[in-house]
């Protein structure tokens, strides 16, 4: 399978990953190679087989409704690009 | 020092012949010497390690020490460690210091043991031979040449060079295995669950988990005994209590049966290494084990659904780093799409971008049912494969890889030949088993690891026979000769 163009600006908006001009042909050419590895997989016949998400089919373990962390977000915005006030900071989204 | 076993090292420790201080201080000597030359540390982390060595010499010498107390560690780079940066090996997380700690690392901390630092790896653990670090390539110990393999080529090459004595690794489709192959050390993948993700920077979270990479397989089982229990923050951590995975080490391996699979063996496979993987099953034969053939006919199917699989899953996992909580955030950006793309696109590296997108892409509309979908159906019989088989075995044996470490630079720019290599360590992810690479000698003066893989649960198991393989070959002693 050979991918175009429109599909790799499509990818790039799905993956938020800007793709400049000049990289779409080589990006396109190593996503197609990849695409070709999963061709193979068509030729199995799955008819009837269940699909797994879990190796060992176990079922997600649930807890009780309750805070477990405990508040400590100037620790954890210590490490933020930019925050001020107990808020992360990112370029103006409302006029 | 650095060539004292675990047990050895252990019991001067506990007699009081040296204390955890002179121990650690040897292996940051070494690191100091040799690094420069390997490059297998992404950060060292000298006073952390002396400070917890002073730590563990007063539990020792308070008569509170366990087997491992006061041994150092060295930490894969994907494992948050308060206080120390935790990079992934990515340029988006450069200026990341963990604000926690990993399970894993909460554990060995609890033993006592210093952390000496953290080892390199394929960026965001996305890779066979950790040459898409952003740190530049781990170069193997016995080759300057060769790859360590990856994606914890740092952690394979720090025990195999005799820079740490211990390690830890993740395998999400080969990452422990591969790289003790390629580094001639002991690394298990424990079942899916045994050790717990939190804190672990997630890749594909139904594969990812942790095992030790040590020397012998007798130093992996009590790594592993450390390593391992229940967390509750890890929603797929198995629930009860582990087993003491040393218990069967000296067990006999009369009647063990042995499943060859056929498929192990076939096209692709390196002659030399078939011979030493077959000399090496020969040698588990001599203590009392059977041979019999088994078959695995879906292996061929695994690469691409795996594929399919792990970068849809790490699509999801990484759409964290967006450049406005933590990590990398692009220069002046204009809106908040472009802090988004650009940040992304300025922090992550080719191969993980290329993962994303392929991730991103399998789960479109449109495209789920036929790849998506599929893989996951092919896992479900690549499962079932390993389920039949084990109805005439105990365990399963053949190559980790099918060559020894290839040159730095060989398979760089061939992603999909890249990925074929991880032919015989991903149906063991696929399926969540248990799988060891025990060092089996060399070919072409690289080494070669056996892979064995059992049923679920059966750790205990693989370590016994790779403990007694170990007690009749020594090639998990040799060491390189530059490193002795």
């Amino acid at each position: 399978m050979s991918l175009g163009k429109t599909e790799v600006e499509y990818i790039s908006r799905l993956a938020q990953i800007e793709v400049r001009p000049e990289d779409v042909d080589g990006v396109a050419a190593k996503l197609s190679n990849i695409l070709d590895l999963f061709s193979q997989m068509e030729a199995a016949d799955t008819q009837g087989v269940e699909p797994m998400s879990h190796p060992l089919d176990a079922v997600q373990r649930l807890r009780a409704d309750v805070v477990t962390e405990v508040d400590q977000h100037e620790k954890l915005q210590a490490i933020a690009p930019s925050a001020e006030q107990a808020h992360y900071l990112v370029p103006q989204v409302i006029e | 020092m650095h060539n004292l076993t675990i047990k050895q090292m252990s019991e001067k420790l506990r007699s009081g012949e040296i204390t955890s201080v002179q121990l650690t201080q040897h292996f940051l000597d070494r690191i100091d010497q040799y690094d420069g030359e390997l490059n297998a540390f992404v950060t060292v982390t000298p006073e952390l390690a002396i400070s917890m060595a002073e730590e563990a010499d007063k539990k020792i010498a308070a008569g509170e020490a366990e087997l491992l107390t006061g041994i150092p560690v060295a930490h894969k780079d994907i494992f948050c460690t308060d206080g120390v940066k935790t990079s992934c090996s990515s340029k988006m997380l450069d200026n990341f210091i963990a604000p926690y700690d990993a399970h894993v690392v909460t554990q060995l901390k609890k033993v006592g043991m210093p952390i000496l630092g953290k080892t390199n790896m394929d960026e965001f653990a996305m890779g066979s031979s950790s040459e898409s670090s952003y740190y530049g390539p781990t170069k193997n110990p016995w080759d300057h040449r060769a790859v360590p393999g990856g994606s914890s080529g740092g952690a394979a090459a720090v025990i195999a060079a005799g820079l740490a004595p211990l390690a830890t690794g993740t395998d999400t489709g080969g990452s422990i295995r591969q790289p003790a192959a390629f580094c001639g050390i002991t690394g298990i993948k424990p079942t899916y669950g045994s050790v717990s993700r939190f804190g672990i920077i997630a890749y594909a979270s139904s594969f990812d988990q942790a095992g030790p990479m040590t020397r012998s397989a007798e130093e992996s089982a009590w790594l592993l005994n450390a390593m391992a229990g229940f967390d509750e923050r890890d929603s797929t951590s198995t629930e009860g209590a582990r087993p003491d995975y040393a218990s069967e080490l000296n067990n006999s391996l009369k009647g063990l049966k042995i499943g060859v699979p056929a498929e192990y063996f076939g096209e692709g496979l390196d002659a030399d290494v078939e011979k030493a993987v077959k000399a090496a099953i020969a040698e588990v034969e001599k203590l009392g084990a059977e041979v019999v053939e088994v078959h695995l006919p879906n292996k061929e199917l695994a690469v691409p659904s795996y594929y399919v699989l792990a970068p849809a899953e790490a699509s999801t996992n990484l759409s964290r780093f967006d450049g406005v909580r933590f990590g990398y955030r692009c220069d002046q950006p204009t809106d908040l799409e472009d802090l988004y793309k650009r940040s992304r696109s300025e922090g992550f590296g080719e191969e993980v971008k290329r993962r994303i997108m392929v991730g991103a892409y399998a789960l479109s509309a449109g495209y789920y049912d036929a790849y998506y979908l599929k893989a996951q159906k092919l896992r479900r019989m690549v499962r079932d494969d390993f389920t039949t088989a084990f109805e005439s075995c105990d365990v399963i044996m053949g190559p980790v890889a099918p060559s020894t470490a290839f040159n730095i630079g060989e398979k760089s720019d061939d992603q999909v030949s890249m990925y074929l290599s991880d032919l015989y360590t991903i149906p063991v992810n696929l399926a969540g088993l248990p799988a060891i690479s025990v060092p089996a000698g060399f070919a072409n003066e690289r080494p070669v690891g056996l892979h064995i893989i059992g049923s679920y649960f059966s750790e205990a198991k693989l370590l016994n026979i790779g403990h007694q393989f170990q007690q009749v070959t020594d090639w998990h002693k040799q060491v390189p000769a530059h490193y002795q």
